[in-house]
């Protein structure tokens, strides 16, 4: 049988201004049809650079230099943008990763279907359209065919892209991270929907993903990139069961596993940082990273080697890993003190409300009627200790961003009280005192925007020290460099010659500069490349050990919270769903919310097994919140008229557990299962 | 992009000392044919009326309507005055009263803007409102109800272009404050309890400086192309002021005799103003954050 | 949808209200005795006084400026200080011939400027790209005056194609006076040209670099599908804000051009007056233009609206 898709020894560079660089190294993988391929890599991995060649889709500057690609036997290589536009949409089709701009915002969902079929007329075009809308599970074809891309969710955008790609039945389709921008629950629906139509066709699929639970879940085989080289390539179940490039073994071991907390089991990062595509370490890619390197690492560029049945790996000492004789994995974090008894309340919130003004009409505003405000924040009432991390999960729309906001007085709260250290936290920052101010800092989200750009890392840095700290001089600077692991030159730098995950440890930094109580994190680790992600997680742990830091650790990534905190608590529609030990988030009970997200994270074992809870509808209008318990409108265990009604009471467990259920606790116990089931890793 | 790399390894660079702008700016052929445009010019106008053969008003009545020779570069005109030297006391004519009254402008526009957008709120919507009245009076027409009651008076044009540039000027600027108080490193300055004028000058203003700076330029630009208009109307200049418009609309009239004194002022407008839009544009391409 | 109109309404009513203000503050506020300017240098202290009497010029201010603002709006515009004539049917009849001449300007301009951005857009750093940008570059640069002279001296004098001359008599009509109108239609429109063209440009290389015109290409549409539907369907939305724009220029410009070309419209008409210090001319004038402008930005803003699904279905 012919492969779908071929791709041999393929070369890509990219012109850039006076010295070439390349972006792929004679790259390799085939596909069957029917078979999921999954491609694994960090940004300058060349994965992008992979899809669009594979796409012929390459920008000006990018150049084939060797190799081949051939798509059902036929080269693509060399072929015009006419017979390219014949093979687009019939034979190859790609889901890119941001449905909205994706699509055209002038056009109906309905026309941009009808474009690939403008065999047909009309009417029967319009059929088709509303028969593929149906293929993707919409519910409502009609309207969303007469709908503009804005006016739809995230989730529909992205049926409709791959309603669009699978609509002339291609060979190959390719999926480019497609939920990456889509909160869990809604992943989840999405993945299911994908799962089921490769299960009834003969397309062959390029899965392309930085996420190794999604492709635990699909693919049947692997290709790992790094730094424009294939470095291990595999089926799936061998793969995950024992990978031997070391850069596997290290990016399976960063990610931290639903159910696994920092007092079990600790993380372990891959040293040092992604080379840039123009400076490439001369032979081994990955050799200043690894941490079983060897002197002829350094010296020759490993071959491809076949290592099993379909394997291939790059690296010299696979043979050795493969008999255990050798350990790839990068040394482990040390473990985090024990929590002490003595828990002295930092912070202290009761019921916090948060409210934002929606703007007004002139014609209001001339009648003095009250503006309609949103309610981000719903009388939220946590407590967090001395030392310990408090981690707040929600999805988008949960309120956690402006919690954190009111929290830090970016925000004014519209009700509720915050206590620091037992004493009233003025909600405004200019009534804060320099020594209160020095005790509460926080990281904000976008690690590019979270540095002055005109300012170096050094005068970054400076700030805080001066302000809050009452010193300032080189040794300090030099001092919480080190601390955050960047060498002491990164201080004469500007943030735009810093990378993404460089940058958010100048701002950690920066937040602990003064020695503060309480840092504030609002998803410091999501924009940043998985193998970054434990190093920073690490880190946080352990300026906490060191500092006896508390932390609110906000994220959408339920195994990142689980992992980092103490304590858990699960926010919806700005209501707090459920607050517990980290432990015993993960057993039941568990509020229906939580079971659902525990459901919907991509587990990354592939043997794992875990229960399909699924949301119905979508999020409600926060202009328009449902009443009774606000979660009722979707809740897969909805008991009836009580949920409509009344809000729902607090129920309380031996093992320090809340939720916010009118399901008895000990029904919940009884009907749900262990939402998921994931081996212990060695 | 498709190519992401990571810059470690990189050596700092300061994007934005005035030598390394002019550096830049040669770098490309239409910015260095502009940059050097405006140099001459502003050697005329610095040098010009030392080193000017003639007079301004030197009207030498023997020599008039003669044609470009050795003794008059760019000829004489009907009333025998020396074109070439009327060309370089205008330039610093053009050019003071441009340079000041947008320099003026552009202070007085940012400190608005800067503050307004800062501040946000009604005083801010207020104002904006205001300003956009304003902008909605075209640049020539307001210069025209401004001065034609007014009449010739040179620190007049001046005010003028003040008055006319300000609204937009601080509209620039306020869209820069604007974009740049959402920024993460504009909320961490507050939250580590930064003053406010620190917050404004130190974190916001510099982001706000590229806009700014090329928004500068074009502004120039356009101010000389008013106050060349506003010479050849007649209005707020009158004889024997060497404004290059003035000097094309009183050319005019004897264009078949000397076609030298109508083409000259004309030539001298033309490729200053071209100058500094080619150095505007090319100030646009090269400013950017220091490392970048 | 309605709410957008509504508010775009009232926005075009404060300004009109504000720039009134300003028009009348300014002419007020300057120096210049319009009753001497009537009766001449010779009149007498009484007769003066008498005629600032009837003329209301020793009211308050804001008193004679309502007095001015009610009247402009039921449409008594005044006489004309130094000519006597009543100055609405004055300025409506040159209102009239700067229109003609503005449509003509817009009809040479606009066409030509979008399809040279378009052109210039699609070619992004290409030789066509790079002709264009330093055309419109430099031909923003030449005034309108000079552009005026350098076509009147060659299609007039050295080629005789065209009129030097454009003072039409009153009343005639747009094709009659077509010869005289096209070399000062073409020297307005060049400064519009340029501008509409960068701003085209910028706005086609901006959306084609954006995903969902990689989507398009990936259906496997044609070029001409993927740049019609796709490209040129969000790229030119912003277009008619810019056009709306350039009308401000086009008004600036036109003071110019019909001076240069001795056209009887409102610029020339504007030049006169603040010649002679014709307050009443002076006044409606530049409320005139200001109306003018203020609707194009209107119209621009609600067409604008209208095409964007996001505004219009809100």
């Amino acid at each position: 049988m012919k492969p779908a898709l071929s791709i041999e020894n393929l070369t890509v560079s990219y012109r850039n201004g006076s010295s070439p660089v390349t972006a792929l190294r004679e790259v390799s993988l085939e596909i069957q049809p029917g078979e999921v391929h999954g491609l694994v890599g960090e940004s300058g991995s060349g994965k992008t650079t992979l899809v669009l060649a594979a796409m012929q889709h390459l920008p000006d500057q990018a150049e084939i230099t060797a190799g081949s690609i051939q798509l059902d036997g036929q080269e693509l290589i060399g072929l015009t943008q006419d017979e390219m536009r014949a093979v687009w949409g019939t034979q190859i089709a790609l889901v890119p990763q941001d449905p909205l701009s994706a699509l055209n915002p002038s056009l109906k969902i309905g026309s941009q279907l009808r474009e690939l079929r403008a065999d047909l007329s009309k009417a029967e075009a319009r059929k088709k359209s509303i028969g593929l809308l149906e293929m993707v599970q919409i519910t409502d074809p009609e309207r969303v065919a007469q709908s503009y891309p804005h006016q739809i969710s995230g989730g529909m955008q992205q049926r409709v892209m791959i309603a669009m790609a699978l609509c002339m039945g291609p060979k190959l389709l390719i999926l480019d991270e497609p939920t990456t921008g889509l909160d869990s629950t809604t992943e989840a629906v999405v993945l299911d929907l994908i799962r089921d139509l490769m299960h009834e066709s003969q397309t062959a699929t390029l899965y392309v993903s930085h996420s190794l639970g999604v492709i635990a879940q699909f693919a049947d085989q692997l290709t790992v990139l790094y730094a424009s080289e294939l470095v291990e390539h595999g089926p799936k179940m061998e793969l995950f069961e024992q990978p031997l490039h070391p850069y596997t073994h290290g990016l399976l071991d960063s990610v931290p596993r639903l159910g696994e907390n920092k007092h079990e089991i600790q993380l372990r990062s891959i040293g040092g940082s992604i080379p840039s595509l123009g400076d490439l370490p001369p032979a081994c890619v990955f050799a200043p990273r690894c941490s079983v390197a060897i002197d002829i690492c350094h010296e020759a560029r490993p071959d491809l080697e076949s290592s099993g049945v379909a394997r291939q790996v790059r690296c010299y000492r696979w043979e050795e890993i493969q008999a255990n004789q050798v350990d790839p994995r990068q040394p482990p974090a040390p473990p985090p003190l024990a929590k002490s008894d003595s828990a002295e309340s930092v912070l202290k919130i009761e019921d916090l409300e948060v409210d934002y003004d929606q703007p007004r009409s002139l014609a209001k505003w001339l009648r003095r009627s009250p503006p309609q405000s949103v309610r981000a924040v719903d009388k939220v009432r946590l407590a967090i200790g001395k030392g310990e991390t408090f981690g707040l999960v929600g999805e988008s729309g949960s309120g956690k961003t402006s919690l954190a906001q009111a929290v830090i007085g970016l925000v004014d709260p519209a009700a509720g009280n915050v206590e620091l250290f037992r004493a009233k936290l003025p909600s405004k920052i200019s009534e804060r005192d320099r020594k209160t101010l020095g005790q509460l800092q926080m990281v904000l989200q976008n690690p590019d925007e979270a540095l002055n750009p005109y300012l170096s890392v050094g005068q970054s840095l400076a700030r805080p020290l001066v302000l809050l700290g009452g010193t300032n001089s080189e040794d300090e600077i030099d001092r919480l460099l080190e601390a955050v692991r960047l060498p002491s030159e990164y201080a004469d730098r500007y943030p735009a010659q810093l990378s993404g995950g460089e940058k958010q440890r100048v701002a950690i930094a920066r937040a602990f500069a003064a020695i503060p109580d309480l840092v504030l994190l609002d998803e410091p680790v999501s924009s940043l490349d998985v193998s970054v992600q434990a190093s920073i997680l690490n880190l946080l742990n352990h300026l906490q050990r060191k500092h006896g830091t508390s932390l609110l650790f906000i994220s959408h990534d339920i195994a990142v919270i689980g992992y980092l905190s103490d304590y858990v608590g699960v926010l919806y529609l700005g209501h707090l769903m459920e607050v517990a030990p980290s432990r015993a988030l993960f057993d039941p009970p568990y509020h229906p919310y939580t079971e659902a997200l525990l459901s919907a994270l991509p587990l990354l074992d592939p043997k794992a097994s875990q229960e399909r809870v699924r949301l119905q509808g979508e999020l409600p209008s926060p202009l328009n919140p449902p009443t009774g318990c606000p979660f009722h409108t979707r809740c897969p265990r909805f008991l009836g008229q009580i949920c409509v009604e009344q809000t729902p009471p607090w129920q309380e467990d031996e093992t320090g557990t809340s939720i916010y259920c009118h399901i008895p606790l000990e029904d919940l116990r009884e009907e749900q299962g262990l939402v998921f089931a994931m081996r212990k890793r060695k | 992009m498709a190519v992401e790399a990571t810059t470690a390894g990189a050596t700092p660079v300061r994007g934005w000392r005035p030598l390394t702008v002019l550096t830049s700016l040669y770098r490309r052929p239409a910015s260095a044919a502009g940059t050097t445009i405006v140099l001459v010019f502003l050697l005329m106008a610095l040098i010009g009326p030392v080193v000017a053969p003639y007079g301004v008003n030197e009207q030498i009545a023997s020599e008039a309507r003669q044609s470009p020779s050795p003794d008059h570069w760019f000829g004489t005109d009907h009333l025998g005055r020396d074109v070439f030297s009327r060309v370089l006391y205008g330039a610093r004519e053009i050019l003071v009263v441009a340079g000041l009254g947008t320099l003026i402008a552009v202070v007085v526009g940012s400190a608005i803007g800067l503050l307004s957008g800062y501040r946000g709120g009604t005083f801010d919507e207020a104002l904006m409102r205001i300003f956009d009245s304003l902008l909605a009076i075209p640049a020539l027409l307001l210069a025209l109800l401004l001065l034609g009651l007014v009449g010739p008076a040179r620190n007049a044009v001046m005010v003028v272009i003040v008055i006319v540039y300000t609204p937009i000027v601080a509209r620039v600027a306020r869209s820069a404050v604007l974009s740049a108080k959402s920024k993460g490193f504009v909320q961490a300055a507050r939250m580590r309890g930064e003053s406010q004028s620190w917050i404004l000058f130190r974190e916001i203003l510099p982001s706000a400086f590229p806009a700014l700076t090329v928004e500068s330029a074009l502004r120039f630009s356009y101010a000389i192309f008013l106050i060349a208009a506003l010479g050849f109307l007649g209005i707020g200049v009158q004889p024997p002021n060497p404004n290059w418009g003035l000097m094309v609309a009183e050319a005019r009239a004897h264009v078949f005799q000397t076609p030298w004194a109508l083409w000259m002022p004309a030539l001298a407008i033309s490729v200053l103003v071209i100058g500094v839009n080619l150095t505007a544009d090319g100030l646009r391409r090269i400013l950017r954050a220091p490392g970048e | 949808m309605s709410r957008y109109i509504l508010r775009r309404i009232g926005f075009l009513l404060l300004t009109l209200l504000i720039t009134s203000i300003i028009v009348f503050g300014i002419t007020q506020v300057l120096p210049g005795d319009p009753a001497r300017v009537i009766l001449g240098r010779e009149a007498g202290e009484a007769a003066l006084d008498s005629l600032r009497e009837e003329l209301g010029l020793n009211d308050p201010l804001p008193v004679q400026y309502l007095r001015w603002l009610g009247d402009f709006i039921r449409g008594d515009w005044g006489t004309s200080f130094s000519t006597g004539v009543e100055v609405r049917p004055l300025v409506m009849q040159r209102l009239g011939n700067s229109l003609m001449l503005a449509a003509l300007t817009l009809l040479i301009a606009v066409p030509v400027a979008i399809a040279l951005g378009v052109v210039a857009g699609l070619n992004e750093n290409k030789t066509v790209d790079s002709a264009v940008n330093v055309s419109a570059l430099s031909v923003v640069g030449l005034p309108e005056f000079v552009t005026g002279i350098l076509l009147i001296e060659i299609f007039a004098f050295r080629l005789g194609i065209f009129p030097a001359n454009s003072s039409i008599r009153p009343g005639t009509s747009f094709l009659e006076a077509l010869p005289m109108l096209i070399l000062p239609a073409l020297t307005a429109s060049l400064v519009i040209l340029a501008y509409i063209s960068r701003m085209t440009r910028v706005g086609v290389i901006g959306e084609v670099s954006k995903p969902y015109v990689r989507t398009a290409r990936l259906k496997g549409l044609s070029q001409w599908s993927v740049t019609s539907r796709h490209v040129l369907r969000n790229a030119l939305l912003p277009t008619i804000a810019v056009i709306a724009i350039s009308f401000g220029w086009l008004i600036s410009g036109l003071i110019v051009v019909e001076n240069v070309y001795n056209y009887p419209g409102l610029g020339r008409l504007m030049i006169f007056a603040i010649d002679r210090r014709d307050l009443p001319i002076i006044q409606a004038v530049a409320m005139v233009a200001v109306l003018a402008f203020a609707l194009a930005n209107l119209a621009a803003d609600l067409f604008s609206g209208y095409l964007n699904p996001r505004i219009r279905l809100q």
